[in-house]
This record gives structure tokens, C-alpha cells and sequence, in this order.
């Protein structure tokens, strides 16, 4: 057993090798029908770009990635700048009409973008031109490589029960070497992915044919994103079952999560596509779906006809309605482990990781803080691209609508939940995004804290307060403190994992809708005691 | 102001002087020689599985004390001159009090084994039990295998805590079966094959003679009494029950026992001196209890019991219905009320057991008048209230088996075994009771 997980291991790393290492193969040119058409499609009304981008990419030098991504950006570069510096003459000599029709000839966008646009088109090489075969060294070495690794663990972790043996003394799950390494290609992948995309094209080559099977396009790097997503989920989920498997609500629990990612997150929008519907995810709720109300999206959606509308209304539902009725009645588990993808992941890939969130006082004011903050920025932000739909003006006092868009997106779409949010599951747990950032979750939170039936029971004056509570709380809540006073637990960022409950080993929690009534329950002298003390100090 | 002096930061010391301070204003001051911080004993097995850093068995983080003005001091009190009010410590140093609280705990039997000394040899009580554990049977390269004399709670544990290394276990237990003198022969049999299934060497109804060393004073071996067989070992795990951390008190005023004798005011002879929490000892124990009782709840309860009464809220040491829980290994463990190994007279029992021979419940009752008197459920877990309830309430058996819905506190979505149960009541006992659905009405109607 112990041999097959080691060769599980080693086919994983193999996979995970060229899986890295295709980055830096293949060559980059374009020959001059594929860069006319090219322009054609782009309807550029500028000459300089043309020759520029000639220049550049028709050639039959051989260029790898980052050279082919360096010089296309120069090109979009020298045509922008010439173009900013005639419109900062004319400007000079007042020439308005003149100035005013340079403006037609700049190109938009984020370089690294327009780059992989091309790059796209661009690339011969192994990956460009064997994707299947590519496909089968990195995903299918990495996914048969890494089951290798986990169901073993059937046998090895001994009979079912809670096997969290060894997990402060392993590298890996107690901020060692491992887990820092971990951490860097984790951050490293999310920074390439939201800011290099050009860089992993030849990612996107491996992932062309399942996309074309399924939305009849060519792949994005967000469809090798959302790919990938379902991929680690997956095999993730495969450990959660083993680990797990004396545990119903844990299985039920990560189906669930697995089937709303697969689905809803994954084909049905890559499906609509095919049907030439709009992208949309059903379950991904505002505001965590922070960009429903941008005027592209509802431009988008009212030009889509009886499907964009119902959309629409049903966002608004979901939100409005959905959302905090759920809550009221099962807690904000239904969605945070239920159905959220982030939540998914966070409870597949990041459950060996469960156990590194801090539970200090002071990391949750932090929490508090930052994520009301993300909540008010988020609705802040929506007023102003609500105002800027209906009014049509882009600014409101003298801020651009899409300069705070694009703040938010960069600070918090990017960097928070994706860069740090995953990123720093091995050192920060795994939660880090819905515990500090997600405002979907601070809303849920407030319904849940103020008007829902769910809470953690405590089981009467049963705690040792030995800590495992606490230790695997991933929303670094100290359920302990609670516990030990024979008090349920009703806090507004608990996500119902259920996982304080599975490790406790005294039988001291319970996840579970009830009355409202005596829900949130002080008290000062636990059950079991004397019991005219009880009612006379309790009841005080 | 009145300054409060507790010797002992576990549990007992811990909520004595938290209640304290919730009721007054007084100075407090914690003396321990163990830690610095209050930290769960109960979870020491934790740390060395790797489930938890020692930092996490620490309930309350660093500035919680002072926050709270509970003043903490690390030290070793070697007498106590209660003519004096004062303590004096083992490097001379001296405090005094307005009133002493006792809660000094527990340390490991010893009884005078040949070789009991050597290196090697550890009880798993304190701190630094574990740290000699670490010191001795880090892996199995160093530790080749241990040995484990004493078949209780502790001794399963450090069983348990050893195997999660891969190191063997040879476990020595002097009951005919584990922990036979508490469990009926129902649960205890379960726990035996439970041990043996971790591929523990189980010993049943066998004492130690004698441990030997080698040329450096380490641990070699160990003899059994009964065969004489020698097991070679490097690491022997002393976990033959607990008796009160008093030896310092000897020749002082106090009157000491086994513990420091106290009344139901949880007071000793000596006025404005309290003992609580595993070295104290009833005069009479009460009702069917020990008269002491070292188990961490109890130790909680005195806790609360006695800032109550330093807070000028007299009160007596009246302890509710007994329960207990554990972990054997994979099987939690739950109990409310009595099940003694045999059922006294005028009891008549009900026992249940799931097909995986891991889950079972276990009921007593009053073979007359049918009132229920205690159960005890493996790998199922039940809610303290429902049964603590019954207790008070005097319900019956049938109320119970009716309402075993109500009384069910397994995560959700586990499968439930009530209707087997109360079917195989049913028939053995020719009754009619029908399982009622659980009603939250009935659950909160406190
Ligand atoms: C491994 C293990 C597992 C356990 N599991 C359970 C369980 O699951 N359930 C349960 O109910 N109970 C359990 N117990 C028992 C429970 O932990 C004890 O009953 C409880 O901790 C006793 O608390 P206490 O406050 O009376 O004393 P302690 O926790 O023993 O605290 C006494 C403190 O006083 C200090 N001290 C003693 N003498 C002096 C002195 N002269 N000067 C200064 N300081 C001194 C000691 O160093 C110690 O720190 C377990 C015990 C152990 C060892
Ligand atoms: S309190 Fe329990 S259920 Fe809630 S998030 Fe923490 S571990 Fe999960
Ligand atoms: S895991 Fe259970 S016994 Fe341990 S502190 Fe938490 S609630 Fe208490």
C-alpha cells in the first residue's frame, strides 16, 4: 500500500513537472494570412499597429512565449504612445477635431490579454499541436498520480473514524517546506492566471478540445481555470470520502458541493454559450458575483431576449429572496459548504489545510473589519454602476463608474480571492477568502446570526475543552470558548462544515434548525452541577 | 482587599477563580509548577498524535489573565502555614492569603515496582510526561516497543497515542477484562476486540513484577508476575489509576487522607482553606459517588461550587446526575446516570448492540418500578439534557425507549437505530412501545 502511494506521488510530481514545464516550450509566429485575418477580426482602424504587430509576430524566427508576449506588447505600446503623443500636440495647439479623432486609434485592454489573444493563435509546439497527448502527460498523470496517492489511504488510515494523526508533525500541513512550496505555486499560478494569461497559453492548448467538445469554442484561460476547478475538486473529493467515510454529512456535504461546481459552474454556462446564450452561473449569488449589475452584464443580459431577462430576475431573487430564507431556515451552510464553488474548493483542496486558521481575538476584529468593509465596498460600487446604467453617465461626484470597478476587481476579484484567498490556503488555512473577503458570506452572516434557526448545539456540560473543536475550525472560530460553557454556538461566519462536530471526541457538538427560541443560551453554571445552583445563578 | 491564593491551574483551580472573579472584586492569584498557562490536560494525547500543537490545548489565550486580574505565578508550593495564612514555596519564597484553595490534582500511582525509576519509565499525567515521551519513544527506531501497565482511561489513551507512531504496545491490564470493574462485560468486550484490532498487544488479568534496566539505567525489559514471560521494551507507561498531589501537605494542620479531606462546603479543617478537583476527598461520598472523584467535570464543578461560597453565596457541593464520556480508541463513549459492571438487586438491564459490533446502548433500570436509572451508549451520541432531564424526572424505561428520537444527538443524516432498539425491547420484554418523532417542543420544554 505504502509502495503504491509513493509511486502515486511520484506520478503526480512527474505530471506536475511537464505540466510546468510546457510553459516554456513551443515556438510563437504568425504566417501573413493568419495575421490578416487576424486584423481583420480585431477591425483595427490603425495603420502603425498593423506594421508594428507585422513586425513582430510574422516571422520565421523561433520565439518562445515570453519573447512572442514582449514584443507584442511593444508593438501595442509604440502604436499607443503615438497616438497619446499626437493627441497631447494637438491638445497643445488646441486642434480639438484632430485631437478628438486620435482617440479612434488607441487599443484598449490589458496587454498581457491582447497578448494572449494572439499567442492563442500563434502557437506551434508540442502542447499547440498534441494537445490530447499533452493532456494525458500533465492532467492524466497528475489525476491517476494523485488517486494513487489518496485511496490508499482506505487501508493505511486504519478503520473509519477521525485520523488527523500526524498532522502538526508533517511539512506539508504544519507550514513546513512543503506547505511553503505549496504556497508559492499556488500564489505563482493565480498571479499568471489573472495577470499573465499569456504566459500559461500553452496551458490553454491542453484544455481546446474538451471546450470545443462542449461549448464548440476554443478554451479561454478561464475555461483551463473552471477545467482545473473541477478537476482538484474532484479527485480532492475522492480523499474528503475516504477520510471521512464514517461520516454522512460530510459525504453528502462535499457530493453536493462537487455536483454545484461540475454543473452549475462548469457545463451549464459553457452549454448556454453553445446555444449562444449568455455565460451565467445559476448558483453564484450577488455580491459575490460582483459584477452582475455592470452595465456590460446587464446590457448584455437585456439583449439576450426572455433568457437574459429571466437572469436577471432571477439574480435578483436569488439575492433578495433565495438567499436569507434559506439561511433563515438551515443556516448559512446551505450555500458556504453546500453549493458555493469557493466554498468547494475550500473544503476539497483545502481541507488538509483546515487546521492553520488563526483563532486569535485579534484575527477576528480583523475579520469583522475587513470583510463589513468588502461588503459596503461592494455595494457602494454597485450603486455606482446601477447609476451609471440608468443615467448613463459614467462618473458620479467626480468618480469613474469603472475606475471603482476596476479597483474592486483587481483588488478584490484578483488579488483577495484568488491570489490570497487560495493562494495562502497552506499558511493562512483554508478559508481565508470567505472568513476575511467574501461579502456574500457577510451577508449570510448577518441573517444567520440575527434570524435563522440554525445553530451548534452543546451538549450540556459534556466538553473537556480539549481544543480539537477549535484547532479544525477553519473559520478559525473558537468553538471551544463556547463549548466549555455550555453555550451553543451562533456566530455570524460559521459555515456549517460540520467538521468541530465530526472531530470532537466526546460527542459535544451538534449542527442543527431549530427553534429560535433558546438558541443563543448563556449560561455560567454548566448542566450536570447542582441543580438549584444552576437555576440561581443562570437564571439571575 | 481579600486575596484569594489557588494552588493548581487545571480545571478546578481554572473555574474557581474565573467564578471568583465573575462575583467580586477580590485579588487572585494562581500558583502552578506544571505551566504557565492553563492548558487541557485531557488533550495531551493530541499533541503527541500531532492532532494539536500544545498552544491549542490552551483554552484561553495569554492576556485573557490579565485582563481578568488573575494574577499568575509558576512555582512549587512546598508547605502551606495555615497558622501563618501564608504558603511557602520550594526556593524559599513566601505568600500569603486570605483564603487557600487546594487544587492540586493527581499524580500517577506507583506501587514500588522494582525498576519504577529508571529511565524510561513515565506516567502520562503532566506536562512533562509528554515531553519525556517525546524524549523516549519519539518513533519506533528509538521506542522498539512499550509497555503499558494499568488498563483505564489514561493507559487506552497513551495506547492509542503510542500506536498512532507505529510503535508496539504490550498493554498489561489486571481486570479480566478492560476496564471490567467499571463497564459491564457487554461494552467492555467491545473495547477489547477494539484494541486488538489496533493490533495492540492486549494482556488481560496479568500484573507487572518487575522492570529491568540495562547497563546505561534504561528501561530493557519488563516481567510479568503471573508467567514470568519477559518483554523487552524501551519505554514502560505507568497508568495504574491517579491518587492526590498532596505529599505536601503531609505534617502540616490538615487533615489528608488519600486527598485533603474536605466537608460539603468543599472546606477542609483549617477555616478559610478549600480543597477541590481531584485531590479533594468527602468526608462521605455522595450519594453513589466516589469520595474522590478525578474526572475533569467534577473538578469544573467544585470550581464553580466554591466561588460561590468565597463569594459569600454559602453554598453546598451538590453535584447533579453522574456522566461520563471517553473515546476507546475509534468508539466514543457516552454515560448518564448508573450502569455498574453488575446490576445491584433490584435492577434489570437492556442491552443493544448494532451488527458492526461497535455501537451498542446499555440501559439500567429499576426492575420494579421500571424508573430509569443510567445508560451507556458507544458510538452514539445523546443529548446530556434529554437524559438529564429523565433523571430528575424519574421517568421510565419505556419513556426512554419512546423518546429515543428526542434523546439522539448524532450529527445529521446518520442512520438511526431507534427503531431496532426499541423493536428488540419490544420483544424481549413483551411490550407495545412505539418510537415517538422527535419534537423540538419536548426538547426545549426545560
Ligand atoms: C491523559 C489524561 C486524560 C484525561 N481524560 C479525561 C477525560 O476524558 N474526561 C475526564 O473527565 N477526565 C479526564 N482526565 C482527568 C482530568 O484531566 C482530571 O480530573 C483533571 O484535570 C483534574 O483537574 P484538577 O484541576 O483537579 O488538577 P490538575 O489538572 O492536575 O491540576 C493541578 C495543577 O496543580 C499543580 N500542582 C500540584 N502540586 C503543586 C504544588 N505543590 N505547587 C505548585 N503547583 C502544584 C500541578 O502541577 C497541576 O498543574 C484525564 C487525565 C489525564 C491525565
Ligand atoms: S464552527 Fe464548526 S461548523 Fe462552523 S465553520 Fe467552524 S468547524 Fe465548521
Ligand atoms: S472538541 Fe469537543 S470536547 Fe474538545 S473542546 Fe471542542 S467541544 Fe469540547
Amino acid at each position: 500500500m505504502k509502495a503504491i502511494k509513493q509511486s502515486g506521488l511520484i506520478l503526480f510530481l512527474i505530471g506536475l513537472t511537464i505540466f510546468t514545464g510546457t510553459i516554456f516550450t513551443g515556438s510563437f509566429s504568425l504566417n501573413s494570412n493568419e495575421f490578416d485575418s487576424f486584423i481583420k477580426e480585431k477591425n483595427y482602424k490603425n495603420e502603425l499597429i498593423k506594421d508594428e504587430l507585422q513586425k513582430a509576430v510574422v516571422t520565421s524566427e523561433n520565439i518562445n512565449i515570453f519573447e512572442f508576449s514582449s514584443r507584442v506588447r511593444n508593438a501595442y505600446k509604440v502604436s499607443n504612445e503615438h497616438y497619446e503623443a499626437l493627441i497631447t500636440k494637438y491638445d497643445s495647439e488646441k486642434n480639438w477635431t484632430k485631437k478628438g479623432e486620435q482617440y479612434q486609434y488607441k487599443i484598449y485592454g490589458k496587454p498581457h490579454s491582447l497578448s494572449f489573444e494572439l499567442a492563442k493563435k500563434a502557437g506551434a509546439g508540442f502542447a499547440a499541436k498534441n494537445p490530447i497527448l499533452m493532456w494525458l502527460l500533465t492532467f492524466g498523470l497528475g489525476i491517476i498520480g494523485a488517486l494513487l496517492f489518496i485511496i490508499p489511504d482506505v487501508i493505511l488510515l486504519g478503520k473509519p473514524g477521525i485520523k488527523n494523526n500526524g498532522i502538526f508533525l508533517n511539512a506539508a500541513t504544519n507550514r513546513g517546506w512543503i506547505g511553503w512550496f505549496a504556497f508559492v505555486f499556488l500564489v505563482s499560478f493565480y498571479i499568471l492566471l489573472y495577470f499573465y494569461p499569456d504566459y500559461i497559453v500553452n496551458w490553454v492548448y491542453l484544455v481546446d478540445p474538451i471546450s470545443e467538445s462542449i461549448s464548440g469554442n476554443l478554451a479561454s484561460q478561464w475555461f483551463l481555470y473552471g477545467f482545473l476547478y473541477c478537476v482538484v475538486m474532484t479527485v480532492m473529493a475522492v480523499r474528503m470520502y475516504i477520510k471521512y467515510r464514517h461520516n454522512k454529512y460530510q459525504i453528502l456535504r462535499t457530493t453536493s458541493v462537487l455536483f454545484f461546481q461540475i454543473v452549475f459552474a462548469f457545463l451549464i454556462p459553457e452549454i448556454l454559450v453553445r446555444f449562444e446564450k449568455p455565460w451565467y452561473d445559476f448558483k453564484n449569488a450577488f455580491p459575490l458575483d460582483y459584477d452582475f449589475f455592470f452595465k456590460w452584464n446587464l446590457d448584455e443580459l437585456l439583449s439576450s431576449g426572455g433568457f437574459g431577462l429571466f437572469i436577471l430576475v432571477w439574480g435578483v431573487v436569488l439575492t433578495i429572496v433565495v438567499v436569507p430564507v434559506m439561511v433563515y431556515f438551515f443556516g448559512k451552510r446551505w450555500y458556504c459548504s453546500w453549493v458555493c464553488g469557493c466554498g468547494g474548493l475550500a473544503e476539497t483542496l483545502g481541507d488538509p489545510y483546515r487546521q492553520l486558521s488563526s483563532k486569535t481575538l485579534l484575527s477576528w476584529r480583523a475579520e469583522r473589519i475587513i470583510i463589513h468593509s468588502v461588503l459596503v465596498f461592494v455595494l457602494v460600487m454597485t450603486g455606482f454602476a446601477l447609476y451609471t446604467f440608468f443615467s448613463g453617465a459614467d462618473q458620479v461626484i467626480g468618480i469613474k463608474t469603472q475606475t471603482i470597478q476596476d479597483i474592486y476587481g483587481f483588488l478584490i476579484g484578483s488579488i483577495f480571492a484568488g491570489v490570497i484567498g487560495t493562494g495562502f490556503y497552506p499558511i493562512f488555512g483554508n478559508r481565508v477568502w470567505c472568513r476575511f473577503g467574501c461579502p456574500l458570506a457577510a451577508y449570510l452572516g448577518f441573517v444567520q446570526r440575527f434570524k435563522s434557526r440554525f445553530r451548534i448545539t452543546t451538549n450540556g456540560g459534556q466538553c473537556i475543552s480539549c481544543g480539537n473543536c477549535s484547532t479544525y475550525c477553519e473559520q478559525g472560530i473558537d468553538v471551544r470558548a463556547y463549548a466549555q460553557k455550555g453555550e451553543n454556538i451562533v456566530r455570524s461566519s460559521c459555515v456549517g462544515c460540520g467538521v468541530c462536530s465530526a472531530v470532537c471526541p466526546r460527542g459535544v457538538l451538534k449542527l442543527e434548525n431549530g427553534p429560535e427560541k433558546g438558541r443563543i443560551n448563556p449560561t455560567e453554571i454548566l448542566l450536570g452541577n447542582d441543580i438549584d445552583l444552576m437555576e440561581l445563578v443562570n437564571n439571575k | 482587599m481579600e486575596h484569594i491564593v489557588i494552588i493548581g491551574n487545571g480545571i478546578s483551580g481554572v473555574t474557581a477563580a474565573r467564578h471568583i472573579r465573575k462575583n467580586s472584586d477580590k485579588e487572585i492569584t494562581i500558583v502552578s509548577a506544571e505551566t504557565d498557562y492553563f492548558f487541557s490536560r485531557t488533550a495531551l494525547m493530541y499533541v503527541y498524535m500531532g492532532h494539536m500543537k500544545f498552544e491549542h490545548t490552551q483554552p484561553y489565550e495569554s492576556w485573557f489573565w490579565k485582563k481578568n486580574r488573575i494574577n499568575l505565578k509558576k512555582g512549587t508550593v512546598s508547605k502551606v502555614h495555615s497558622n501563618a495564612n501564608k504558603i511557602e514555596f520550594s526556593n524559599g519564597e513566601e505568600l500569603s492569603f486570605d483564603k487557600l484553595i487546594i487544587a492540586t490534582g493527581s499524580k500517577p500511582n506507583k506501587f514500588g515496582w522494582p525498576g519504577q525509576d529508571l529511565n524510561g519509565v513515565m506516567g502520562m499525567y503532566h506536562k512533562q510526561d509528554l515531553e519525556n515521551l517525546e524524549k523516549y519513544a519519539p518513533n519506533n527506531q528509538v521506542c522498539k516497543r512499550a509497555v503499558i501497565v494499568g488498563g483505564g482511561l489514561i493507559g487506552i489513551e497513551l495506547a492509542e497515542m503510542l500506536h498512532s507512531r507505529n510503535i508496539p504496545v504490550t498493554f498489561l491490564v489486571r481486570e479480566n477484562s478492560f476496564w471490567g470493574n467499571v463497564l459491564p462485560k457487554e461494552e467492555s468486550a467491545i473495547i477489547n476486540k477494539e484494541i486488538l484490532d489496533a493490533h495492540i498487544d492486549l494482556r488481560l488479568g496479568v500484573n507487572l513484577k518487575e522492570i529491568k534496566a540495562d547497563k546505561n539505567g534504561n528501561v530493557s525489559s519488563i516481567i510479568i508476575a503471573e508467567t514470568n514471560e519477559e518483554i523487552a521494551c524501551n519505554v514502560v507507561g505507568l497508568t495504574a489509576g491517579v491518587t492526590p498531589n498532596i505529599d505536601f501537605l503531609k505534617n502540616t494542620d490538615l487533615e489528608i487522607g488519600r486527598g485533603v479531606k474536605v466537608n460539603r462546603f468543599l472546606e477542609t479543617n483549617i477555616k478559610n482553606i478549600y480543597a477541590i478537583g481531584d485531590c479533594a476527598e468527602q468526608h462521605e461520598a455522595i450519594g453513589q459517588r466516589r469520595p474522590i472523584e478525578a474526572v475533569w467535570y467534577t473538578g469544573r464543578m467544585m470550581g464553580e461550587t466554591v466561588a460561590q461560597t468565597i463569594c459569600g453565596n454559602k453554598i453546598e457541593y451538590k453535584p447533579g446526575h453522574w456522566f461520563n464520556s471517553a473515546k476507546f480508541i475509534d468508539i466514543e463513549y457516552q454515560t448518564y446516570g448508573w450502569v455498574w459492571a453488575e446490576p445491584k438487586e433490584n435492577e434489570a438491564r437492556f442491552y443493544w448492540e448494532h451488527q458492526s459490533g461497535k455501537k451498542c446502548i446499555h440501559i439500567n433500570y429499576d426492575k420494579n418500578t421500571s424508573e430509569f436509572i443510567g445508560i451507556n451508549t458507544f458510538g452514539i451520541r445523546m443529548r446530556h439534557e434529554f437524559f438529564d432531564k429523565a433523571l430528575t424526572e424519574k421517568k421510565s424505561v419505556q419513556y426512554i425507549l419512546e423518546h429515543l428520537a428526542d434523546a439522539n444527538f448524532d450529527p445529521e443524516f446518520y442512520k438511526l437505530h431507534e427503531p431496532e432498539i426499541v423493536a428488540k425491547f419490544n420483544i424481549e420484554n413483551n411490550t407495545n412501545i412505539q418510537l415517538k418523532k422527535k419534537s423540538w417542543a419536548r426538547i426545549f420544554s426545560a
